[in-house]
């Protein structure tokens, strides 16, 4: 597969494994945050972290809109489709995720809800075309990526006049979360998490550009490498960020140039500005209340939006007791501090969301930390 | 997050089109990219195009790649 | 035995209704009219509630199936071919030559008897490619809504050779882990024809009675330790299943493992990962790292078998990990998989 194979390549990540050990000084660590799930799991799937020296760590950031979108939007989600005789539709990514009360969109299907799995916002439109009578709601939940395929969607139902079409809007943006994390004291006072630098996420900077970022390295002093998708990208954006701690740098890099602009995809910037604007506030699961943080839909196309349709309450829901899926998302505790962890919440019996989303840190903790567990067991015995 | 892949586009008809992953065809929405023509590698997510692959900075990436086992700084 | 029945059944509109579970003479015209005239051999012609047969020497092996997949027809297969060949293959596993059938069905009253035929020919068809005959059966109808249109549950007996002992506790360390060919085909053909999910392809499921290939490598290496079948859960849950029965841990190269490059891009567009994806046609083989050439050599000689690799090896491990040397280089652990493997966009 062309621009995927090649920046898989063996050779080239020994290449690389051998000139990140030159460059990376054995005096200090290097602590590099990769915000977006997508890394986590690149990082896992090919086994990134086994390649780069003891002093390079990779700390897992909250880049996972399924783990931060709080409870109380799932049980929403989930009383429209029990409480109303719609067709949800959403990305296979929520379906397994635990709301209240243990319930979950895939449970809810099981017990004859009409939840149906789509890949994009046109097969939304597709249902709702046919399916005239009913009233097809899209569920739309991610970053900056996702979201102009749900502003596409929105203008194309007002062209077509699908007035059974209708989004509940869970659009979050990056930027604001990272600031969230920098401003946070745990990390601005307390030095409880050590953040070096970061990698920044792959496809939400190749809508919003590179513009975004600059704001942080220069206001927080840390460097900014726009990490591509593939393995080796992030091994050389892992290099350009220790070259850029080297040299007392703090710039914003971008590794992603073959679909990374400094600008970004204006058309999509511009279809989103038209639909949607900011919301003032917005729960992030784990991060609390972060203003400007979250998309809502504009009032020119608040017939298209379920929030207003359906009158959704607001709902407070709690964590599970013991679950510290807030504080793991901003890297403040390890999967391993959890008491839940691996006794009560494991992957057939997720307790939270860091442990269904794929991507999530317990998740991905689950193999590859109990293996190095075993492993280190073993070394010391 | 963000799965996102590059795929070639075989066919364009108005504001979709037609990609080939790896003999896989899928049809998906062009609406957010423009002046794209078949032979072009898009991004794709979430069954739209996000934006053109730029074929010469992946080679100067993968270039990039294969000197950093050199030694030096850039 | 001829059976007369005032109106022929009506295999083209008609549909499955309560009668034709309850043991009545709608109950018995179906079963004639279809079921018999398909499967169509001497034991089941005598229309008993059995099948006697002489039990051949030797010891005997049994296996059982339940099949409730949807959709029901997908490319390359359907739900009674897979049925067939699933317990023929579960029979087959152990190292034993499948010798009969049973099949019983669960219809879902309103389910349409022309859907009701294609599977059933199907599974004569596959049934009688294979040389093991479906002998006896049962049918059942429930009420609408409370089935998912059929559900069949096949089970089948073999005959071990003598000298053959293969169990999934068997892996030593050392041993060669082989597998038969490219896998992930049989779930993304499904994923392909499920609603939202369409893509074209050519891909179709690699659904296959794997009983002759097994009785070539069984002939050729009687002493095998380990074979099963990678269904559902894929390679990587097998490859568990096994560490966990023998109490051995795995090492696998990523980079040996077949698979078809439209399987690994309809993975990689839909976010699954291969390993855990279903395979209906393929066989595990784990044996003593001297018989490893033999087997592979007379895995490639059959059509089913063409592309057989050796990926891996099993090792000394007491905490059973399953892991995977990537393509790229790094390491993995290859862990059990959590539920059913969803199609993600993050």
């Amino acid at each position: 597969m062309k621009y995927i194979d090649e920046f898989r390549s063996r050779e080239l990540a020994r290449k690389l494994a051998e000139g990140i050990a030159r460059e990376a000084d054995t005096g200090r660590e290097y602590r590099l945050m990769e915000f977006c799930g997508g890394h986590t799991h690149a990082i896992f799937r090919y086994g990134v972290q086994e390649l780069m020296p003891d002093n390079v760590t990779f700390v897992h950031g909250p880049g996972c809109p399924v783990c931060v979108l709080p409870i109380g939007r799932i049980d929403n989600a989930i009383g429209l489709v029990e409480a109303h005789d719609v067709i949800l539709c959403t990305y296979g990514d929520m379906l397994r995720v635990p709301a209240s009360g243990r319930n979950s969109l895939l449970k809810v299907k099981a017990a004859g809800g009409d939840v149906r799995m789509v890949w994009s916002t046109q097969d939304a439109l597709k249902i709702a075309r046919e399916n005239p009578d009913r009233q097809v709601i899209f569920f739309a939940i991610g970053f900056e990526t996702t979201t102009p395929p749900t502003a596409v969607a929105i203008k194309q139902a007002k062209a077509e006049r699908l007035e059974n079409f209708s989004v509940f809007c869970n659009h979050v943006l990056t930027p604001a979360a990272m600031q969230n994390i920098l401003d946070s004291p745990d990390v601005r006072d307390l030095e409880k998490v050590a953040i070096d630098a970061f990698l920044g996420p792959s496809h939400v900077s190749t809508i919003i550009g590179t513009r975004p970022y600059e704001f942080f390295a220069e206001e927080y002093h840390k460097p900014v490498v726009i990490a591509g998708f593939e393995p080796l990208d992030v091994m050389q954006s892992a290099l350009m960020l220790i070259r850029q701690i080297n040299q007392g740098r703090a710039e914003v890099e971008n590794e992603y140039t073959r679909v990374v602009t400094r600008e970004g995809n204006v058309k999509a910037q511009a279809l989103v500005a038209e639909v949607l604007e900011l919301r003032r506030s917005f729960e992030w699961r784990g991060l609390g209340e972060v203003p400007y943080s979250a998309l809502k839909i504009k009032s020119p196309w608040a017939e298209f939006d379920a929030e207003t349709r359906f009158a959704l309450p607001r709902v407070e829901a709690a964590d599970v007791r013991g679950c510290e899926c807030p504080r793991i998302l901003r890297g403040v505790k390890k999967p391993t501090d959890c008491k839940l962890f691996g006794t009560v919440c494991t992957p057939e019996n997720p307790m939270g969301s860091c442990m269904v989303s794929s991507e999530g840190a317990c998740a991905a903790y689950w193999s590859y930390g109990r293996f190095h567990q075993a492993r280190t067991r073993e070394s010391a015995a | 997050m963000c799965l996102a892949l590059p795929a070639e586009i075989i066919a364009i008809e108005g504001d979709m089109g037609k990609v080939n992953l790896g003999g896989v065809h899928k049809e998906i929405s062009l609406a957010l990219v423009e002046d794209v023509k078949v032979g072009d590698f898009v991004l794709v997510h979430v069954g739209y195009a996000l934006n053109r692959v730029s074929p010469e900075e992946a080679e100067r990436t993968l270039a990039l790649f294969a000197e950093a086992g050199l030694g030096g700084a850039a | 035995m001829s059976r007369r029945f005032a109106q022929r059944l009506d295999l083209r509109n008609g549909t499955v209704d309560m009668t034709h579970g309850s043991g009545g003479r709608a109950m018995a015209q179906l079963i004639d009219e279809l079921f018999v005239r398909h499967f169509d051999n001497d034991l089941l012609r005598q229309g008993n509630d059995q099948a006697c047969f002489e039990a051949p020497a030797g010891r005997l092996v049994m296996s059982t199936d339940g099949h409730v997949i949807s959709p029901l027809f997908f490319p390359g297969g359907d739900i009674g071919a897979l049925a067939v060949h699933g317990t023929i293959n579960d029979v087959a596993m152990s190292g034993a030559r499948p010798l009969y059938l049973s099949a019983g069905f669960i219809l879902e009253e309103g389910f349409p008897l022309a859907a009701l035929e294609r599977i059933v020919a199907s599974m004569a068809e596959a049934s009688r490619a294979a040389g093991v005959p479906v002998v006896t059966g049962d049918t059942k109808v429930v009420e609408r809504g409370k089935g998912d249109g059929v559900f069949i549950t096949t089970t089948g007996v073999g005959v071990v050779p003598e000298g053959v002992n293969i169990s999934g506790d068997r892996a030593r360390p050392g041993d060669a882990i082989l597998v038969s060919g490219a896998i992930g085909n049989h779930g993304v053909a499904i994923m392909s024809s499920r609603e939202n999910l369409e893509f074209d392809t050519s891909m179709e499921s690699d659904s296959a009675a794997l009983h002759e290939l097994v009785a070539e490598m069984v002939t050729a290496v009687p002493g095998i330790h380990c074979l099963r079948d990678p269904t559902r859960g894929g390679l990587a849950t097998t490859l568990n299943e096994l560490a966990l029965q023998s109490g051995m841990g795995m090492r696998l190269e990523e980079a040996a493992i077949p698979m078809d490059e439209e399987v690994l891009a309809a993975c990689e567009l839909l976010g699954l990962d291969p390993l855990y994806v279903a395979n209906e046609g393929k066989l595990i083989c784990i044996c003593d790292p001297a018989d490893a050439d033999a087997l592979l050599q007379v895995m490639r000689a059959h059509p089913l078998g063409e592309r057989a690799a050796r990926i891996g090896e099993v090792v000394e491990d007491t905490d059973g990990f399953v892991q995977m040397e990537t393509r790229f280089g790094g390491s993995r652990v290859v862990d059990w998989l959590a539920g059913e493997q969803l199609p993600r966009i993050c």
